[in-house]
């Protein structure tokens, strides 16, 4: 008998008769539920009240003691626990399920008395450390049946992270496919076709009258524009930077990092200050040529300039590896075949990057289409689907079967696209980076390209410039447009400390501003974590599956925002799960979104670390847990820093999925702004985003500090010259 | 250092597929205890996957594998009394000396102090006294490869695996590492297996050669053995360098074959020949060139190359070029000289022509 069995064994029956089965109200650290008088534990639901569905747990518990203590075969001893477990786990999951308020009730007549009538409430600390245990005896007993390659932390850790994608990416997905289903009694298979394909959604009118075209044709369009958009300008950086010898490359860095530290709908914000009816440069524009000043910004225009300038940074980073990548020796091989450096650039650089091209251009596009910041300040009558959704669930007219349709066609785009980029772009890679070194001199730019890339570079960069300035100035003047004398008020306002009576935080802004940060430093190790096991297991590990495995992981980031949040709501309002209203949700929501970009960075940081080292691990008798713990993890810093600092700076300036999830008591920076946007309070809004910003930053540089050092010193103490 | 427990390694009817692709079909292999075996053969017959069972790096498709009288078949790497030394060494870089050759006694929970003490006789034993406090990248390469060797014998294995482990030296430093490994092994009466596809490596290190060839064992034998009785073109070819000149069997008497190459017969140790066609196998620096004017196979260079210590001649015969070695002589042939090729009918071997 394995001890880590019975050790989960024990978990297994702790959670079944001493802790509460269900959620309590009064939260786990009251001690109600001990010395109550109603019983809380499903033993004591089950004797007392005669809940007998909840007993699954306990037999499964019971079968894999019996098993483990009586059968001598190893291997059968292993396949019998599986199985138990695995059933153990279903019959646990299928009560909590079909034993609802409301919703589809199956196998009514079997379930009678008030307890089942009324429903019970959602998994509480007891199902959730049943559930965790009849997981792992799962995994170790797989480990023992021999089928399974791999030792019991791997195993484990595959069985934990494809449970937690199943419950927290789709099984919500899940909610809204059947949510959209849903009519006024009941479900109709038939009734969803017309809603999904009317004319609000797909419709082309724009094409031929002045109606505007339906939602999902607007998201595509204005997709297709910023994925182009994007793409072009991130190149002209990447060039430049990496084929010229223009003198403030450092700044021009800059300039394309900060939008990433910058909640989205910020530099929506400074637009309106700049592009507004009221804004400085319309101002101008319209005293100076005496035309009357208009409403251009809020739109298709508006939105578009937002998003370029909000994701031309993604489009950079990428193809700054695309461009790096080019292999310099190509170049000089053309070069001296006899082509001149126009040639060279289009018949050898150009073709070499496509696949990058390509994989820029679509990751613009699956960023504009979820993005709801920009549309939610900016979008005015154009409506994109994002914004729709949001406006289906929080609107005058709630409409949430409405809202699970519009998903879909959002879903259904941006799967596409994620589909479209890794069958097409993820095979096709000219990577040219080998282990080998390769010298020469990538061929410099031919003049024509050069200034291309210059008139179309330094004007966007100007104009980066320019509006992250008006952040700041905008913070510190009373009314924009109208009063432009300077004040602290609204960074009082918000972050105002009382010290007459001790400290008091009696600005606006401290509870979001707190819980934010709680939230992010919670969410971001998490991220970290998970994220790089996975990178672990995909680039380490051979098991069944993989692909699959891969590919669902990788698919919540093709999910956006908006459609996370409406799902989560639906999921998770409602046992057996319910975290609506917690601080918890808004911290799984985050794992979840950040998690497959960990994932990414783990993948290539990993597989720049040569197999063999694990390998040398393994046989010298190190379990795969102490492997990465001695070896892998030490190796891994920079990786680790950076999805650290990746999932901080995306849990504090992310908008969408928060806006549906946050409460009362868990208000979030983000949504706290855009409350403060849409009741016209400017001045306390960009405040707070400058507060951020500065916080982040802040927040970056000791990250860097704490970690960075460390990996610092290794990076010196491996590179002495042999 | 004393390692006793050395063991046996015994494949049975191993077969190691990945996915259609057949890396090992059905492998019988016995290493003896306190054996160095070599596994050699060129890249893709199946040596490095054969060591990798061994360590457990990799698992069979079917078939057994025991070390020590073990079955170990289902044991991964973790659980093996094996310890190998890699082609990159995989040093920890981050670990000095004296962790990497300490990290597998510490991974069993030995204590720091003990751990660190053996790890330092480890050293010892490869030369490195005093080198404990380094960082791997502070070593040249032939340092580092003994910190290898070192980490992986300070566990004391059943079976010690090393996977080319000179490849990333020069040619210089080769010969004299690949003497100290050899000179550890039989100090500690270690069994090791050794993969290369330098076959003068093999020859000067091994008690024994497994070759390997197309995913099966063409021949094993010892270094002696392989080279005096090839059992095939291929090994004659690859043990050694070999010219291989198609003949006819006429007739065998007394363990002697009656060869006839071209004009000329020839009488040489017949092997299982009984008649038709077989490849003699001549060995370049055992063909003697001799002026046109004597007796002997009529041939003439086309190409020469003055090596300082030999030269190597191409002679263009009737029965195919011949590569042919020669002591340094006072007037060496030119590149188109006619010249006489003697063969020495009493070095000479018979092989199955690899179509048959």
């Amino acid at each position: 008998m394995k001890r880590t069995i019975v050790i989960w064994l024990i978990a297994l029956f702790i959670g079944f008769a001493v802790l509460p089965w269900h959620m309590t109200n009064d939260g786990f650290l009251s001690s109600e539920w001990l010395v109550g008088a109603t019983p809380t534990t499903a033993l004591w639901l089950i004797v007392q009240d005669g809940q007998w569905w909840l007993i699954g747990p306990l037999l499964a518990g019971l079968y894999i003691s019996c098993i483990q203590l009586s059968v001598k075969n190893p291997v059968r001893r292993a396949k019998l626990s599986v199985l138990g477990a695995a059933i153990g786990l279903v019959l646990t999951m299928i009560q909590g399920l079909i034993i609802v308020r409301s919703g589809p009730r199956i196998l009514n007549s079997l379930f009678e008395g008030t307890a089942a009538i009324d429903g019970q409430l959602g998994f509480g600390l007891g199902a959730g450390l049943c559930l965790i245990s009849l997981l792992f005896i799962l995994t170790n007993a797989l480990t023992q049946t021999g089928k399974a390659q791999g030792d019991a932390f791997v195993i484990s850790m595959i069985g934990l992270i494809i449970a937690l994608v199943a419950v927290f990416v789709f099984y919500p997905v899940l909610h809204i496919l059947i949510r959209a289903f849903q009519v006024e009694d009941g479900y109709s298979f038939y009734g969803f076709f017309p809603r999904f394909f009317s004319s609000s959604i797909w419709g082309l009118q724009c094409l031929t009258g002045g109606r505007s075209c339906g939602t999902a044709i607007n998201s595509l369009f204005l997709a297709t524009m910023t994925g182009a958009g994007t793409t072009l300008l991130g190149l002209s950086f990447a060039l430049i930077l990496t084929r010229t010898q223009f003198r403030a490359k450092k700044l021009l860095r800059v300039l394309t990092i900060i939008p990433i530290i910058t909640p989205p709908f910020v530099i929506g914000l400074a637009l309106i200050l700049l592009f507004g009816r009221n804004g400085t440069i319309t101002a101008f524009v319209a005293d100076f040529f005496d035309i009357s000043r208009t409403r251009w910004l809020y739109g298709f225009w508006g939105v578009y300039f937002a998003q370029l300038l909000s994701f031309t940074p993604i489009a950079f980073l990428v193809l700054i590896g695309v461009v790096q990548g080019v292999s310099p020796s190509m170049e000089e091989a053309s070069q001296t075949l006899g082509a001149d450096r126009w040639e060279t650039f289009r018949q050898v650089s150009l073709p070499l990057m496509r696949p990058g091209l390509a994989n820029a251009f679509l990751l613009g596009f699956i960023e504009s289409l979820a993005d709801f910041g920009n549309p939610l300040v900016l979008g005015g009558n154009y409506g994109v689907l994002s914004t729709d959704i949001y406006f289906a669930i929080v609107g005058s007219v709630a409409d949430p079967a409405n809202a699970a349709v519009l998903s879909i066609a959002l879903l259904t785009l941006t799967l596409s696209a994620f589909l479209l980029q890794r069958k097409w772009v993820g095979k096709k890679s000219y990577a040219t980076i080998t282990g080998k070194a390769d010298s020469g001199q990538n061929a410099s730019l031919s003049p024509g390209v050069k200034a291309l890339c210059y008139l179309t570079a330094l004007p966007w960069a100007a104009l980066t410039v320019v509006v992250y300035s008006m952040i700041v100035f905008g913070s510190f003047v009373k009314l924009w447009g109208y009063n432009h004398s300077f004040t602290f008020e609204h960074y009082l306002r918000a972050f105002r400390i009382d010290f007459s009576n001790g400290w008091r935080f009696t600005g606006v802004a401290w509870d979001s501003f707190f819980t934010t940060l709680t939230i992010s430093s919670i969410a971001a190790p998490l991220t970290a974590l998970i994220g790089l096991s996975t990178a672990y297991l995909l680039v380490r590990q051979k098991f069944v599956g993989k692909e699959a495995f891969e590919f669902s992981t990788m698919l919540s980031f093709a999910i956006p925002g908006t459609v996370i949040g409406v799902s989560y709501i639906m999921a998770f309002n409602f046992p057996p799960i319910e975290l609506t209203g917690t601080s918890i949700i808004l911290i799984i929501v985050f794992v979840f979104r950040n998690m497959p970009v960990g994932v990414r960075g783990g993948i290539a940081a990993m597989s720049q670390l040569d197999s063999s080292l694990d390998e040398a691990s393994t046989t010298l008798g190190a379990n795969s847990f102490t492997t990465v713990r001695r070896v892998i993890m030490p190796l891994m810093g920079p990786a680790i820093l950076a999805a650290l600092t990746y999932s901080f700076v995306r849990a504090i300036t992310s908008v969408s999925a928060v806006i549906f999830l946050v409460s009362a008591r868990h208000n979030m920076a983000t949504s706290f702004i855009v409350g403060r946007v849409e009741n016209g309070e400017f001045g306390i809004a960009i405040a707070y985003s400058a507060v951020l910003i500065v916080t982040m930053l802040i927040a970056i540089l000791l990250l860097q500090l704490l970690i960075g050092t460390r990996r610092l010193r290794r990076t010196d103490r491996v590179q002495q010259p042999s | 250092m004393n390692t006793n427990n050395t063991g046996t390694v015994r494949f049975d009817g191993v077969v190691k597929k990945y996915g259609t692709v057949t890396a090992l079909k059905n492998l019988d292999l016995t290493i003896n205890a306190g054996q160095l075996v070599t596994l050699l053969g060129p890249s893709g017959c199946g040596k490095t996957t054969t060591l990798r069972l061994i360590a457990g790096l990799e698992m069979a498709t079917s078939g057994k594998i025991h070390i020590g009288g073990e079955d170990v078949t289902h044991l991964t790497a973790t659980y093996r009394k094996v310890s190998m030394v890699f082609q990159s060494y995989a040093l920890f870089p981050h670990m000095t000396v004296r962790e990497n050759v300490a990290y597998g006694l510490t991974v069993k929970s030995m204590p720091k102090t003990e751990a660190a003490q053996k790890a330092e006789h480890g050293l010892e034993l490869v030369g490195l006294k005093g080198f404990g406090d380094r960082l791997p990248s502070e070593l040249s390469g032939g340092q580092q490869q003994r910190v290898a060797v070192a980490r992986a014998i300070v566990l004391e294995p059943e079976v010690l695996l090393l996977d080319e482990p000179l490849s990333n030296l020069d040619a210089k430093l080769r010969r004299h590492v690949r003497e100290e490994i050899r000179q550890i092994q039989q100090r500690l009466g270690l069994t090791a297996v050794y993969v290369t596809h330098d076959q003068e490596e093999a020859m000067a290190v091994s008690d024994r050669i497994v070759v390997m060839k197309n995913a099966e064992i063409a021949q094993e034998g010892a270094p002696h053995d392989l080279y005096e009785r090839p059992n095939s073109s291929f090994i004659a070819d690859f043990i050694g360098d070999a010219n291989l000149a198609l003949c006819e069997v006429t007739s065998v008497a007394e363990q002697l074959a009656q060869v006839r190459l071209g004009d000329t017969a020839y009488a040489v140790p017949s092997g299982d020949f009984t008649s038709g066609e077989a490849n003699l196998v001549l060995r370049p620096h055992e063909i003697r060139l001799t002026p046109p004017s004597t007796p002997g196979l009529r041939g003439s260079i086309s190409y020469a190359a003055y090596l300082g210590k030999e030269i190597q001649y191409t002679v263009e015969t009737d029965h195919g070029s011949l590569f042919v070695v020669s002591p340094i002589a006072n007037d060496p042939f030119q590149q188109g000289d006619d010249v006489s090729v003697q063969l020495d009918q009493t070095r000479m071997r018979l092989v199955a022509t690899d179509a048959g």
